[in-house]
Order: structure tokens, then sequence, then C-alpha cells
């Protein structure tokens, strides 16, 4: 597997101007006459399609909701990052750059990472100029607040909403280019393989989840903006749908996948209630700048929270971290509080919970300004749990929220194999071991705005392969491959449901390949996982038909999918054999926090797919810090 | 709130694909847990029907935390179940007693034909949006965000609109089947900011236009689509909306 990063000389802040400046240009004329199929309609994939058709390129986009508004994207709350410093509080692309790569525990691309506060300021202005209602102040200019570990307010907000306001945005501007015909969206198509002719990717083959029909489909450059895979954990705070197998499929026609290990864990959300619990909701880490997190002293003291008396509880973010206190990074506070449950004084059922606590807040803003930010987000609460957190500390507990992890790709966004390009949260680039608040919208809509549709025509100018079209055998063995594994699943008539097994895998991930990972638990992962896939092939009971509306079919495939790439995440994990952002061996532990291994471990491990049955090669892309020196990343 | 675990009866709407008519199925489901949301009861009606060789009833559902609109089901005669501010998927089982029975029905509406069960098709919204509910920028070029201050109480009344979900329970409540609200909430959304203004009036025609040819009734004058709003879209959106319309036909 041949890894090259392809960065650009000079120096970090000229890197990208003259990277732009030396990318071949293809003439308009010439756009029309390629295709590229992006699939995914995310904040990377809309505005990925939307740009790339605009320029005029033949755009076929896909997803699997009913609707390209629809993606995961939608559920963001918090917000989205932006160099601007209209705060005059300090901030520059420099900073957020920083910020990000010190964030990622230094194990992010330095060079992607400068680009993408780079063009963070072109986002909010675009945004702006399609209608995105951000949060204003009274004067009329925008609003930002401070988010996830940041010294400074650079985020942008609307209401607790940003995802879906950014992505109806960006829908928007995919369905005028819907309108002009040169985006055909295929939505409720979910892609099962992709293509490979020649050495290069050139089309993928779907479902179409309505009539059940297995189609290819023929392009010059195939983009998967498909999310991430933090739904190999059954729990977590994605969407239901979010899976891994467009870029899982990717991996066994070749792509590196880098880092599968690097899962985010976010340490603000609602507990579980029971077994019967079919995801997890977030609640905005915006809450941790007005919400206090705290536990009891004791372990077992079970008296209501407004019964324990200030000097019993500790506040435990603010006394282990007093500069950033309860705005310590996710992986660290997420760490704290299973740090306080296993010790005995974790709050709820089951003791797994810790308090966040607006009483001091309401107090001194009053409970009309604590609405005013927060109020929707307080009303899902009490929604979701039936109490009021008007009156009631709020419970949360951390959970799988982000996956950093994904296909490995070069600075231009495309993975070892040509023409696959990969984008927003399904490649592996910007964030490195820890994602930073409300920089995934940024990097989703920074890569399909303003880098993809750039680097693509890089690819295509130079690339000068033949047409193809879905008669080649290459297409036709893909359909027949695809066609032979629905069949499969439909006649296996076991007994167990696919969601049943999805939940075992869930937690066993979970438990051993979670917030905490040791050697031993890892190992006893690989013994466990393809037993329980064995099993899976032997047992599960998928009904109805294939050329149907089938919603356990479409889940059979995704957790077959997962079942694979499982293997391949705790091989990661094992591999690395140190503490980073949120990947925490608990070997490597420094007084509870992270300890890095930078002789040995600054790099991406990337993973190259072997066939069934055999072990995946590792191999590693050595991460080279120029602008900025990596430290210990200490928020004391 | 008692932790009790209920058994309710459940009666679905099961409908194979498009072309063939379906019917209201009963079925019993034990250990319902009222923390439980209405789609984890569904999901254990689910396993439930699986294990005993029946297939699965079909819905959509993605998020779960109601904001991205794939659910949709008529709870009880109600789109989303009638609880002010709540979609189905938000919707929690304590609402419910022990021995209840219970109706689900897919949105009806001639726009919206039922693809499964309880799965529509709601592409309809997409085509109107496609028509016109934009604004027409490319990528690139844009002025600093800054350099056009917009009074915060028109951006308020803009996010008001914007939250609009797309879910269409405006239409399966509309007696007449109108996307009224849905086509309104946005062209309030993009009416209230200035980037929005040049193709304010185009926008309202090119809309309406295209919600008739979808097979969208007209607007009933009931307020039945704020009144299951999840999302609580005001109907005053309906009032600027069809201003709008009429203006834009002096502006020709
Ligand atoms: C609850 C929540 C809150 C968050 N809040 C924030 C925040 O405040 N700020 C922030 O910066 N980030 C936040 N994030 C993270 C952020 O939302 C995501 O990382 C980001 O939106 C991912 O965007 P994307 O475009 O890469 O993928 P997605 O939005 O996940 O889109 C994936 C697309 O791929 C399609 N797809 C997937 N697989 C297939 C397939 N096989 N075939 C066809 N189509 C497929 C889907 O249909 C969908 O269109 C949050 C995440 C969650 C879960
Ligand atoms: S599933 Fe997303 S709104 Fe209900």
């Amino acid at each position: 597997m041949k890894l090259e990063a392809k960065i650009p000389e000079g120096p970090i802040e000229q890197k990208w101007t003259k990277h732009k400046l030396a990318l071949p240009l293809i003439n308009p004329a010439n756009k029309r006459k390629f295709k590229i199929i992006v699939v995914g309609t995310g904040l990377a994939g809309s505005s990925a399609a939307a740009t790339l058709s605009e320029l005029g390129y033949q755009v076929d986009a896909f997803c699997f909701q009913d609707s390209p508004r629809r993606a995961h994207s939608i559920a963001a709350q918090g917000g989205i990052n932006a160099a601007k410093n209209y705060q005059n509080d300090g901030d520059s692309v420099r900073r957020l750059a920083y910020d990000t790569v010190k964030g990622g525990d230094f194990r992010a691309r330095e060079a992607n990472v400068y680009r993408l506060a780079e063009v963070s300021v072109n986002i909010i202005d675009q945004c702006v100029a399609q209608g995105v209602p951000f949060a204003r102040e009274y004067g009329g200019h925008l609003a930002n607040r401070s988010f996830g570990g940041a010294q400074v307010s650079r985020t942008f907000y609307a209401r607790g909403q940003t995802g879906q306001q950014l992505l109806i945005g960006a829908y928007q501007a995919l369905e005028k280019q819907v309108q002009t015909g040169s985006v055909k969206m295929h939505a409720r198509h979910e892609m099962l393989e992709l293509v490979m002719v020649d050495g290069h990717a050139r089309g993928i083959v779907t479902r179409d989840m309505v009539s059940g029909k297995i189609e290819s489909w023929a392009a010059d450059a195939v983009v998967l903006a498909t999310g991430g895979y933090g739904n190999v954990f059954f729990l977590s705070t994605n969407a239901k749908g979010c899976n891994v197998t467009a870029t899982w499929r990717a991996a066994k026609k070749g792509a590196g996948f880098a880092n599968p290990c690097y899962t985010q864990i976010h340490p603000t959300c609602i507990p579980q209630a029971g077994d019967y619990q079919s995801k997890l909701t977030l609640m905005s880490e915006s809450l941790r700048n007005d919400g206090r997190v705290w536990v009891p002293k004791k372990g077992g003291d079970n008296r209501p929270p407004a019964q324990i008396p200030e000097d019993e509880r500790d506040y435990y973010l603010e006394r282990k971290y007093p500069s950033f206190g309860n705005l310590a990074p996710r992986d660290i506070a997420s760490r704290a509080a299973k740090q306080v449950c296993d010790e005995g004084r974790g709050v709820g059922p089951g003791g797994r919970g810790v308090f966040l606590d607006f009483a001091d807040s309401i107090k001194r803003l009053g409970q009309k300004v604590i609405a005013e930010r927060y109020g929707n987000l307080f009303d899902m609460y009490s929604t979701i749990t039936g109490e009021d957190p008007y009156t009631v500390p709020m419970r949360i507990y951390p959970a799988v929220h982000y996956t950093m992890g994904g296909l490995w790709v070069d600075y231009n966004l495309m993975s070892n194999l040509p023409g696959l390009h990969v984008i927003g949260e399904a490649n592996f680039s910007d964030h490195g071991a820890n994602r930073l608040g409300a920089s995934a919208l940024m990097q989703g809509l920074a890569d399909g705005y303003f880098v993809l549709p750039y680097t693509i025509g890089a690819y295509l100018a130079t690339a000068k392969q033949p047409k193809v079209t879905t008669d080649h055998p290459e297409f036709k063995k893909a359909v027949a491959d695809t066609n032979a594994r629905m069949a499969k699943f439909l006649s296996i008539k076991g007994k167990r449901t696919v969601d049943s097994f999805h939940r075992q895998l869930g937690q066993m991930m979970w438990e051993k390949c979670g917030m905490a990972r040791t050697a031993k638990g890892l190992k006893e992962l690989l013994v466990e996982i393809p037993r329980l896939r064995e099993e899976f092939w032997r047992d599960v009971n998928v009904l109805g038909s294939a050329e149907s509306l089938n919603t356990s079919l479409e889940k059979a495939g995704r957790v077959a999918d997962f079942f694979e790439f499982a293997e391949m995440m705790v091989l990661d994990a094992l591999e690395r054999d140190e503490s980073c952002g949120g990947h925490y061996r608990e070997e490597h532990d420094d007084e509870g926090e992270a300890k890095r291994d930078d002789n040995k471990f600054m790099h991406a491990a990337v993973w190259e797919y072997q066939g069934e049955g055999k072990q995946p090669v590792r191999h590693v892309e050595p991460l080279v810090f120029e602008a900025f020196k990596p430290s210990i990343r200490s928020y004391k | 709130m008692s932790d009790k675990l209920m058994k309710l009866k459940v009666n679905v709407w099961r409908q194979t694909n498009k072309d063939q008519s379906g019917e209201m199925k009963g079925y019993v489901v034990e250990n319902v847990d009222p923390h439980m949301s209405f789609l984890e009861m569904m999901d254990t009606l689910n396993e439930q029907l699986q294990h005993k060789g029946e297939e699965p009833v079909a819905f959509d559902h993605d998020c779960r935390e109601g904001i991205c609109g794939m659910c949709s089901m008529v709870i009880n005669g109600i789109p989303h179940g009638g609880h002010k501010g709540v979609t189905a998927c938000q919707l929690h089982m304590r609402h419910f007693n022990d021995g209840d029975e219970i109706f689900v029905e897919p949105w009806r509406a001639k726009a919206f034909p039922v693809l499964r069960d309880l799965v529509v098709d709601r592409s309809a919204l997409d085509r109107i949006v496609a028509s016109g509910g934009y604004v027409s920028v490319n990528t690139g070029g844009a002025p600093d965000a800054n350099c056009l201050p917009i009074p915060k109480k028109e951006a308020d009344l803009s996010m008001d609109a914007a939250a609009c979900i797309g879910c269409g329970a405006c239409v399966a409540a509309c007696k007449n089947a109108s996307a009224m609200l849905f086509v309104a909430a946005k062209a309030s959304h993009l009416a209230h900011l200035p980037q929005g203004e040049p193709e304010r009036y185009v926008r309202a025609q090119n809309m309406a236009q295209q919600m008739d040819a979808e097979g969208f009734g007209t607007c009933s004058n009931l307020s039945q689509c704020e009144a299951v709003c999840p999302k609580e879209i005001p109907v005053r959106v309906i009032a600027e909306f069809n201003s709008d319309l009429i203006k834009a036909q002096f502006k020709g």
C-alpha cells in the first residue's frame, strides 16, 4: 500500500494557497463531461455535491434516508467553529489550528488542520449568504460562544440546532442544483459495494430500499461522505442508520483504514435507562458553560441532590482542572466521570451518572436567561427523563459520539485508491485522537465546499481513464455478488434477530474497547468477536424478501460489516500501545491522564485488508510537526 | 410516575407495498417500560413479531431525538401522538397506561403514497424545495458574514420558521392534506433575511405552484397543522406567505 500524503512544501501558512495555484484546472466546457458519484448528503456530501455541480460536473448523489436533508449532521446541536475573531479575544487561524492539533493530542496531520482553520472563515460567510439563521446580538452582528475546551469564543450557533440549519443550507444548495438537472439525487438508495476498474474507483452498487433492486452506477470518480461508525457500539449518540458499510466495503477493495480505534466518548449524554434502550441522547456540551458537574463526596449517598450540602459535593472537574474546570475537553471529562462512577460515587440508576447542575447559574442569571440559552435542551431532557432540569440537576454519563478514525486520505482528500475521495467524518485526517467540540461541522463543510471541489479536479485532469459503463464485467460481478449476499442473509433462517446480535456486539465493544482499554480485554475481544460473528452467520433470522422494503435485511448488511470492521478496530487499539486523546489504554496512565508515547506512535496507523480470515497489515504514515511543537496535553 | 411494566394492545397498519391495500392488525405488546420511547415500544413489538416468524413493522426513523423528521406515525388519530412539541420518537410510554389500546397509522395524504406499513413517500417535499426554496448563491465569493447586520428580531423570526424538520405531520393533520405550513415555513425562513429578499416573490410563486402540482390540497384554515407541528411553527407564516403571493401578482 502506497501512502503518499502529498503535503505541499513551504511554510504552513502558504501550503494551501500555493497548492491551489499548482493544481491543474479543467476548462468549464470539459467539466460537463465528467460524472462524479457522491455517496452521502450530510454536511460533507451535500456541500460537495452542490459545489461540484455548480462548477459544471455531473453529479449522482445518494443517501439512505428518504430525503438528503435528514442526514445525521442534522442532529448537531452545539455549533461550528471559525477563526473569525469577531469577539476580538485573540483568535486567529493559527490559534484554531493549534487548538485542533493539540486537542487531537498531536495525532492529526498538521497541514490538513491548518487548511481547515484557514477555510473556516469562508464557511461562515457562505452559510450566511445562503440564509442560515445564526444567532445574532442586538446590534445585528453574529453571536459567538466558547465551546468544548476552547478559551476563545469562536463558535457560531443557531439555537440548539446548528447542524440542522447548516444542513438545510447545504441541502437547499443541493436542491437548487437538482432543479438545474446537473445533480441526480437518489434517496433511499444504500451503497453496498465499491467498483474498481483497472485500479481506479469507477462506481458503486446500490440497493433501492423500496423496490429492493440492486443496481450499479458508473462515474469518473467516487466520493464517500458517509459519516462515522460509532454505531459499532450499538448504543451511541448517532442516528440509528449510521453505519460503516460504505467505508468498510471500500476498505475491502483496498482502501487503507486509518486509526479505526480512535473513538470519541462524549461526556454529556443522558444515561441509559434500561436494556431496551435503542440510542443515547446527547445533551450539548454548551451546557457545560453554565452547568457545574459534581457527584457526592461519599459513595452510596442517595439523598436528593438538593439535600446534599455544598461541602459534601465533589465538583471534580473544577478540582482537578482549575483552569478549564467544567470545560475540560471531552475525553478528559468523560474519563473523569467514569472514574468517579467506578469509585462508587455515581448517581441515578446503576450508579452510572453524574450531576450537571444549573442551580448556581439560575441564581446568578435568572431562569429566563438560562431558558433562552438552553430552553430546547432542557425541554428535550425533561421529555426523555420526565424530570425538570430547572429544579433538579441533570444526570449525565459519557456515550460514544464520534469516530476520528476513517479512510486514509492524502492532502487532496483522495484515498490510496485512485479516484476514491473521502470527506467529512468518514475520513481520518483532521481530528487526530480526539475531536474538539464544534469542529466536525466545520470539517464537513470545509471538505465539501472549499477543499474537494478544487482537489478532485486535479485527479480528473490527470487520471486520463477511459469512460466505462455498467456493462463492464467488474460492474456485473459486483451486482451479482451483492445479490448473492442478500440471498445469503435470507437463507439462514436462524433464531436470533439482527438487532440482538448488534446489541451484543456493541456491549462487548463498549466494555473492552470503549472508554478504557487493556491489552487483556482487547485480546479477549479478538476471540469473542469472530465467535459471535460466526454465530450471526449461522443463526440470524432475516424474514421477508430481497425484492421489497425490508428493514431487517438493511440492518443485516450493516451489522455484518460492523462485525468485520470491529475486529480491525480492536487490533488497532491493541497495537497502539500508548494512550492518546480518546484512546485510553489503562497500561499507559499518568495519574488518570492519557500518556502518549511519541517515540513509538507519532504516526497514523493505516490498515490494509488482506482477505477473509487473514490478519490485516498495519502501515504507518509518520506525522511530522513543523509548525506546532508537540507538548504534553495538560488542561490543569 | 410508576415504573410498572405495561401490557398494551397495539393496532398497526400493515401494507406490503404501494400497490396492495393494507389493513389494521392488532398485537399485544408486553413488558412495556414507561421510560421507553414510542419507537422503543415498536422495537419491542418487532422483536416479538420476528420471534413468531412474522415480518417486523416497517417504520421510518433515524435520529430518534426529534430533529431529522424521519419518524412519521399517526398515533391514536394524531400525527406524532399529540404531545406539544414532540415527535413520535420523543414520545415516551409514561404517557400511556397499562391495558391501553393504541392505534398506529401512516401519514395519510394523496401526495404521500404508502410504501410499506408506516413508511410513506415524502419526496414531494423535496421537489417543492427544489422549485425555489433557497437563495440562489453559489459556493465562493460570499462577502464577510458580518458586513450585513440583521436585527436580532428578524433573525429570530427567521429561525422560528427554519426550525421546520420537514416531517410532514402538518400534511397528515390537515383535512385537505395541504402542505401549506411546510411551504410557508420555508418561505418565511428566507423572507425574514435580507439574503432571501431578491427572490422572495418568485420563490413564493414557484413553491405554491409545485405544491399544487404534487397533489397537496388547499389550506383548510383550521390550524390543525400548527397544533401537531413538533417544532411549533406558528400559522402566522401562512398569513405572511399568502400576503407574499398576493404581492407577487403585482410584481409580475
Ligand atoms: C448528537 C450529535 C451532536 C453533534 N453536535 C455537533 C456540534 O455541535 N458541532 C460539531 O461540529 N459536530 C457535532 N457533531 C458531529 C457532527 O454532527 C458529525 O460528525 C457530522 O455532521 C458528520 O457529517 P458527515 O457529512 O460527515 O456525515 P453524516 O451527516 O453522518 O452523513 C452521512 C451521509 O451518508 C449517507 N450514507 C451513509 N452510509 C451510506 C450508504 N452505505 N449508502 C448511501 N448513503 C449512505 C447517509 O444517508 C447520510 O446522508 C454531533 C454529532 C452528534 C451525534
Ligand atoms: S427519528 Fe428523527 S425526528 Fe423522529
